[in-house]
């Protein structure tokens, strides 16, 4: 395989020998023939086409419906590795929670001086409606994706976390179920940790935080904005794993103080609502009046402590860009414990001295809006041309608070089989977290997301990248 | 269940079944063509009649040409009938309802748009029409078969199998009203071959020229026909046959929810009228009478049990 000048790559490590996780599936790999894979790798496009795992990409007419391209080479972490990972996943989750509930509450951590007044003060993502609101279960973020990255052997970096509503977790599952279909002979020598639980799971955490006007077994239901949003699929497929209602805000309304969603024999009570629509298409009585997606009124019902919404509306002043570089005093503060999991240094573009630094350096700085997502409207400077640097400098002098930047990372990289045999790239990982009254649980592994052009360091399916199956190793 | 759920389902079924039977319609009308070309275009243009899009298919075409027809009734999105345009709404609704739908059912439907839309990609050529139609009809064969082997016989069932129903009482009676004439006694033409033609085309829409012969001693005649087709409880697409399928459907969503609505007045109301009728009685009364109101009823009661069972809000 090529490699790459000081680049991390999680199979063949330092040397030509693979690191020990890979030892065994690398063996196979070596005796297995190409054109097989190859023919494989056509079958398991075949298979996401015909059951439907398509993503819907916005602003194109035809063909508005895409495959996330796979790629059979799965990615490999030992046991030892992940248990270090959860334990800082868990721990930051955690803050996370305790970190909304203060400051929709008492703000002690604005109190202390540990983060400047004005960044909540003055941000979108702060929602006013939600001050003194008690949720369900006291948890605000019922489901997490916290995007890691990894540049050497024992260096993981958290690079956001997605507190809102993280999507990608039915590509975990249904990446495993292809690799389970395709290759079963893997899983009978190679001892991977199953992901299979947790659709369970998922219903599991979401009715023990079912509010106390719930009498018997919790009615769970998805809402989503419709077959047209991007992520339909995984809406629909959560919904059925779960056995729980698929709705969209026309199936639902307020009766007698508790949302009900229509059914065939008139208006039923739901306990849980996983809601797939943004904070401001929620309620339009309550956020933005223009909304057709939402349910109005469903606040008032939110705040009588009749519904639980997961996740909680006001979640994203936790996964801002702007807060993201407070996460390790945030961790600190909550949990009096050291951040396990390190931050990517970051500058606040809102600060002068930062700017400055910015400015100076944009041709080796990735900078992001402070409100973006899905890989768009940023820069990566090594890999941008001198015109595209320039135009991003106008734009960064024009509004600097609404940007942060930080150094490249030279991300890790797994192998993809091309046509040419292994090929490294560069990936990411997304675990997923599901938090209840009874405790965090993590899905061993998570999805592992692969830039597919060479070089490349944007993952985002909407930006051509492609998917891995993760494995975590039993120990 | 969703009133939204049991709606998409209703109209999943509907639109699957109305691709296979404009599929059925082409096939009959390009054999009337091929065996007789001087009435041709009056042929197409009935074909068009019968699939109920004739406004929209004048505001587009002068004439009612074979390229013309086919391709409209395969092909156009701006027909909301076309073959195509149901197809993608049977598969719409399909993901609208994805959770009441099996593996297997949810596949065969992706399968078949994808399949069809691929097959209906360019204009079908003459030589290659009957093997476009024949795909046409086994892709909704395909779900159909899903649905009987692996769904539950319970509400959602109920629901795909009451929009397959109406959706198909209506196609029968539009075939037989746009050719009720053809079965009425004239001088003029009754024995000619032409009417022998006519009327093979009316079993054909409807594959029912095969059964009839069997059972009829090949002996073709109008009112032998229109009986078959209206009354005939053995006939998967007489107006009986449907109706009963209708009504049971209906009454095991009453046994099961424990309450009756308008829609199963009205159902019932039909069926009756269906079982306790003669061909002659429906004769003399005069068909097309008979037939307008039967089309009248079989909307009603699909707006009844939109209503009813609370599809939209």
């Amino acid at each position: 395989m090529e490699r790459t000048e000081g680049i991390f790559d999680e199979m063949l490590g330092g040397d030509d020998r693979p690191r020990s996780p890979y030892r065994q599936y690398h063996d196979w790999f070596v005796a297995e023939d190409t054109a097989r894979l190859t023919r494989k790798s056509k079958e398991a496009e075949t298979f996401f086409r015909r059951t439907g795992i398509t993503f819907n990409v916005y602003g194109q007419e035809e063909a508005a419906e895409r495959l996330i391209p796979f790629d059979i080479v799965p990615r490999v972490i030992s046991g030892r590795e992940w248990a270090r990972l959860s334990r800082g996943i868990e721990q930051r989750v955690r803050a996370i929670n305790a970190f909304l509930y203060d400051i929709y509450h008492r703000q002690e951590i604005l109190r202390a001086g540990r983060i400047p007044v004005e960044l909540i003060a003055s941000n979108d993502a702060f929602l006013p409606q939600m001050i003194g609101v008690q949720p369900p279960g006291n948890i605000y973020t019922h489901i997490v994706g916290t995007d890691i990255v990894r540049t050497g052997e024992d260096q993981f970096y958290v690079l956001e976390d997605n507190a809102r509503t993280p999507s990608g977790v039915s590509y975990m599952l249904e990446n495993r179920e292809t690799m389970l279909q395709m290759f079963p002979e893997l899983f009978a020598n190679i001892r991977v940790q199953p992901v299979s639980d947790y659709p369970k799971n998922l219903r599991r955490s979401l009715g023990a935080c079912a509010p106390a006007a719930c009498s018997g077994k919790p009615v769970v239901a998805v809402l989503t904005p419709g077959i047209h949003n991007s992520a339909y699929f995984e809406h629909a497929f959560l919904a059925d794993q779960m056995g729980a209602e698929l709705v969209e805000g026309h199936d639902l309304r307020v009766v007698d103080g508790r949302i009900a969603m229509r059914t065939t024999r008139g208006y039923t009570p739901i306990d849980v609502i996983y809601r797939r629509v943004d904070d401001d298409f929620l309620d339009p009585l309550n956020f933005n009046p223009q909304s057709m997606l939402g349910v109005p009124g469903i606040m008032d019902v939110y705040r009588a402590g009749a519904i639980t919404i997961a996740n909680a509306p006001g979640t994203g002043i936790a996964d801002d860009k702007a807060i993201y570089s407070y996460m390790p005093d945030i961790v600190e503060f909550y949990t009096g414990e050291t951040a396990i999991l390190k931050n990517v240094p970051t500058w606040r573009c809102s600060e002068d001295d930062s700017l400055a630094y910015v400015l100076e350096h944009l041709d080796e700085l990735v900078v992001k809006e402070v409100h973006g997502s899905g890989g768009y409207g940023m820069l990566v400077g090594p890999a941008a041309s001198k015109r595209e640097i320039a135009a991003f400098r106008e734009k960064l002098k024009a509004r600097p608070g609404n940007y942060i930047a930080q150094p490249t990372l030279s991300l890790s990289t797994v192998p993809i089989l091309t046509k040419k045999g292994l090929a490294p790239r560069h990936v990411d990982l997304r675990p997923f977290v599901l938090v209840s009254p009874q405790g965090i649980n993590i899905t061993p592994g998570g999805l592992t997301r692969v830039a597919l052009k060479k070089g490349s360091l944007v993952v985002n399916s909407s930006q051509g990248g492609g998917t891995k199956d993760t494995w975590v190793l039993e120990e | 269940m969703l009133g939204k759920t049991a709606g998409g389902l209703y109209w999943m079924f509907r639109y699957l079944e109305r691709s296979e039977n404009t599929a059925r319609l082409v096939e009959a009308g390009f054999r009337m063509a091929l065996t007789r070309s001087a009435a041709a275009e009056d042929e197409w243009m009935s074909v068009v009649q019968t699939a109920g899009v004739q406004n929209e298919f004048l505001a587009k075409h002068e004439n009612a040409d074979a390229p013309a027809v086919i391709d409209f009734l395969l092909r156009d999105k701006s027909n909301s009938s076309s073959v195509l345009s149901v197809v993608e709404g049977a598969r719409n609704n399909a993901r609208l309802v994805r959770t009441a739908l099996t593996r297997e059912v949810w596949e065969a439907t992706n399968e078949c748009w994808l399949t069809l839309k691929d097959a209906l990609a360019r204009p079908v050529r003459d030589r290659e029409l009957p093997e476009t139609l024949a795909l046409i009809r086994q892709q909704s064969a395909l779900v159909r078969a899903a649905l009987h082997g692996t769904m539950l016989r319970n509400e959602i069932y109920d629901f795909a199998r009451i929009g397959t129903f109406l959706e198909r009482a209506d196609n029968t009676a539009r075939i037989l009203d746009v050719k009720y004439y053809v079965l009425l006694p004239s001088v003029m033409f009754v024995g000619s071959s032409l009417d022998n033609v006519q009327w093979e085309t009316i079993l054909r829409s409807v594959s029912a020229q095969r059964a009839y012969r069997w059972l009829n001693d090949g002996d073709i005649n109008p009112r032998g026909i229109a009986e078959f087709l209206i009354l005939d409880r053995r006939l998967p697409r007489s107006l009986a046959f449907c109706y009963t399928k209708i009504a049971d459907n209906l009454t095991y969503l009453a046994d099961d929810y424990g309450e009756r609505h308008g829609c199963h007045e009205t159902a019932e109301n039909v069926l009756s009228r269906l079982r306790n009728n003669t061909v002659d009685a429906i004769f003399d009364k005069g068909l097309h009478e008979f037939l307008d109101g039967f089309i009248r009823d079989n909307n009603m009661l699909g707006m009844q049990i939109e209503q009813d069972y609370r599809f939209y809000g």
